[in-house]
């Protein structure tokens, strides 16, 4: 998540100051992580020097007395990043992975591992099934991203149980080792 | 709901084959009073078969299936059926509703059968209807509504004799993510509102998340996850 684009992006309704414009991130995209101050008015540095934003200097002291408008260069910008899709992770050789691969290495159970594994994703989507039953559509579509990718791996995992005896067959020592997976 | 409560229903050491094919291998469950619970499990793995042995539809080979302290097993056919109609409710896949009928005269079906005069049955079914958000197809007949209506109406009809367990196998199966999500959304609030307990079969992560709990089935054995609440 690009923090500076967003800021960017919010401040195209018009020019804010730091704080309304921290209050307005946190409100739309914080959920319970908001930003520190001292972040926001890093990025709003960074940004005013790429020359992104523009500062209108108001009477008085301190940062909030700025007043930060986007220019044309930082209109252009978040198009682009608007624009430009969001690098698919694979996730190769995550460490549920890795776990699989070691229990059976070593003689635990996997199916174990695997069913603990499941249960816990199952209690995070649970929790994300009340937030979103309980809450408005910005709750609805977060949760749901989340919860998509939680699906995804329970996938995973599902199609990993029904492969354990093929799996622990070539991971068996004495058997042909599996090829190491490629970053 | 206390999990520590006697089980509401309850199968012990069930087998049951069909031929050569062993569905259920010593599957042993418990489900609570008011509770949700997901049966999940890999396609073949027994999850619908042990669903059909908890609501009297099949008979096992052996163990024991009970329901508020009775044994299935040892009820008469004409029993067992009285109890799936009066104290369980059904929705499936799809093709439950009867198309002849109007989604009221659907809805409306389980309380005629149960003795309720057509009147105070018609009026209980509109307002399930109504409930499950599709009062405006109560005229309709099931081929003339979309399938997320359809199985609204289904959901009321599984509902409307207030049941005490209401059996669900895949019933978002044949739906889009948008109507799956909403039918689970109803069937779940519904429930929990008349004290119902659910057993949700279902090979799907996303449904299952409106559950509890859930049990795992795997070559006809159940893993069953405790209560973490």
């Amino acid at each position: 998540m690009s923090v500076g684009h967003a800021l960017l992006g919010l401040l195209e309704s018009g020019p804010r100051h730091g704080y309304d414009l921290k209050r307005s991130y946190d409100e739309r995209f914080g959920h319970g992580r908001a930003l520190h101050y001292g972040q926001v008015y890093a990025t709003l540095a960074r940004l005013l020097k790429n020359g992104l934003v523009a500062v209108e200097s108001e009477p008085g002291a301190g940062p909030d007395r700025k007043r930060y408008a986007i220019t044309s260069a930082g209109v252009t910008d978040v198009a682009a990043w608007l624009t430009t899709p969001e690098k698919p992770e694979p996730y190769l050789q995550s460490a549920l992975y890795t776990k699989v691969v070691l229990a059976l290495l070593t003689g635990r159970d996997a199916t174990d591992l695997l069913d603990t594994q499941r249960a816990e994703h199952l209690r995070l989507m649970r929790e994300l099934t009340r937030r979103k039953t309980d809450g408005d559509l910005a709750d609805q579509l977060i949760c749901d991203h989340a919860l998509f990718h939680l699906e995804a791996d329970l996938r995973w995992l599902e199609l990993t149980a029904a492969r354990l005896d093929q799996l622990a067959a070539r991971v068996r020592p004495g058997s042909d080792p599996l090829p190491p997976a490629r970053p | 709901m206390n999990p520590r409560n006697e089980a509401l229903l309850a199968a012990d050491d069930l087998h049951l084959s069909f031929g050569p094919t062993r569905a259920l291998n010593s599957a042993s469950l418990r489900v609570h009073a008011g509770e949700v619970l997901a049966l999940m499990g890999p396609s073949g793995s027994g999850k619908s078969t042990l669903l059909h042995c908890l609501a009297g539809i099949l008979t096992p080979d052996s163990g024991r299936v009970t329901f508020a302290g009775r044994d299935l097993s040892a009820m008469s056919d004409a029993d067992r059926s009285a109890l799936r109609r009066t104290e369980f409710g059904f929705v499936f896949q799809f093709g439950q509703l009867v198309p002849e009928l109007t989604c009221l005269e659907n809805v409306a079906l389980p309380l005629r059968l149960a003795g309720a005069g057509r009147r105070e049955a018609q009026r209980d079914a509109a307002e399930w209807l109504d409930r499950l958000q599709v009062a405006d197809v109560a005229g309709k007949r099931p081929g003339q509504v979309s399938g997320g209506q359809g199985q609204r109406v289904a959901v009321a009809r599984a509902l409307v004799t207030r049941p005490r367990v209401v059996f669900a196998d895949e019933p978002t199966g044949a739906l889009d993510s948008l109507n799956g999500e909403q039918v689970m959304h109803l069937l779940t609030a519904a429930a929990r509102d008349t004290g119902a307990a659910v057993v949700l079969v279902t090979h799907e992560a996303r449904v299952a998340a409106y559950s509890d709990r859930e049990a795992v089935v795997r070559d006809g054995q159940v893993r069953e996850q405790e209560y973490a609440r």
